[in-house]
């Protein structure tokens, strides 16, 4: 009887497993991006410029357990003056569904080229940070995070 | 599903000049258009595609968000108060809805 008992509960289990992964499931066809959909992203956006490593903060944590929310905090250092400041700060992924995190666009207004924010990773993978300054200089940063449970119904 | 609800915390008053941290959250799924439903059908993508601060209707920053960003998305960044005044905060929805909070400071 204890077979049987225990035979029924594995079924329930696989089942219910089952049922799991099919709302999980990555929609077949959806391709993820890698590295090169985000080369193409910032060549996109800024054809042609020369891009500097330095000048930005990415703070990301080695390791995420969750890859449904990993938190991501950048700034960029700038005096945010008139003459002198951070106009955008682009964040990709290079192993997500879409290659695009979140684009932040600052004025002489915001005292600070930071943000923090949430993000979902479905694997292991490069974040890339480009920041696009006031007379047109370039600066990149790049951040390696290891995904133990991916996000983005992965 | 729910109205998002915006939630904003950051200082009501402040010196003039005074550099600020401001930490927002507003309640929604976020749901990314990469998941399909328990019959196999994909399920459309619904989320908050940019976020405005302003202060006395002066855009201090704009963001532009992907379906990566988690639900309920929260984040924080900085603004100067340059004088007493009302910092507004907008959240578009893909469905054109715009969800609004709003703070007032006084600068003392």
């Amino acid at each position: 009887m204890g077979d049987v008992k225990s035979a029924r509960t594995r079924r329930e289990f696989l089942a219910a497993a089952a049922a799991g992964t099919a709302v999980l499931t990555i929609a077949p066809g959806s391709v993820f991006a890698d590295a090169s959909h985000v080369a193409a992203e910032i060549e996109k956006a800024f054809t042609g410029k020369k891009l500097i490593e330095g000048k930005i903060k990415l703070d990301l944590p080695s390791i995420a357990e969750n890859g449904l929310v990993v938190p991501l905090n950048f700034e960029v250092e700038s005096p945010m003056t008139e003459k002198d400041y951070v106009k955008s700060v682009r964040l990709y992924a290079e192993g997500n569904p879409g290659p695009g995190l979140a684009e932040y666009h600052f004025s002489p207004m915001s005292p600070k080229a930071a943000a923090q924010i949430r993000i979902r990773l479905a694997k292991t993978q490069n974040i890339v940070a480009v920041a696009e300054m006031s007379n047109g200089e370039i600066y990149t940063a790049k951040k390696e995070v290891k995904v133990t449970i991916g996000g983005c119904g992965g | 599903m729910t109205t998002p609800t915006p939630r904003v915390r950051m200082p009501a008053t402040a010196k003039a000049n005074e550099v600020v941290e401001v930490k927002t959250l507003i309640s929604h799924e976020m749901e990314s258009g990469n998941r399909k439903d328990k019959d196999g059908k994909a399920i459309p993508r619904k989320i908050i595609k940019q976020f405005v601060a302003k202060f006395d209707g002066k855009e201090i920053l704009k963001a532009d968000w992907h379906p990566a960003i988690s639900a309920n998305p929260y984040q924080s960044f900085f603004v100067r108060v340059p004088a007493s005044g009302t910092f507004t905060f907008e959240w578009t929805d893909d469905d054109g809805s715009v969800y609004k909070a709003e703070q007032k400071v006084t600068v003392g």
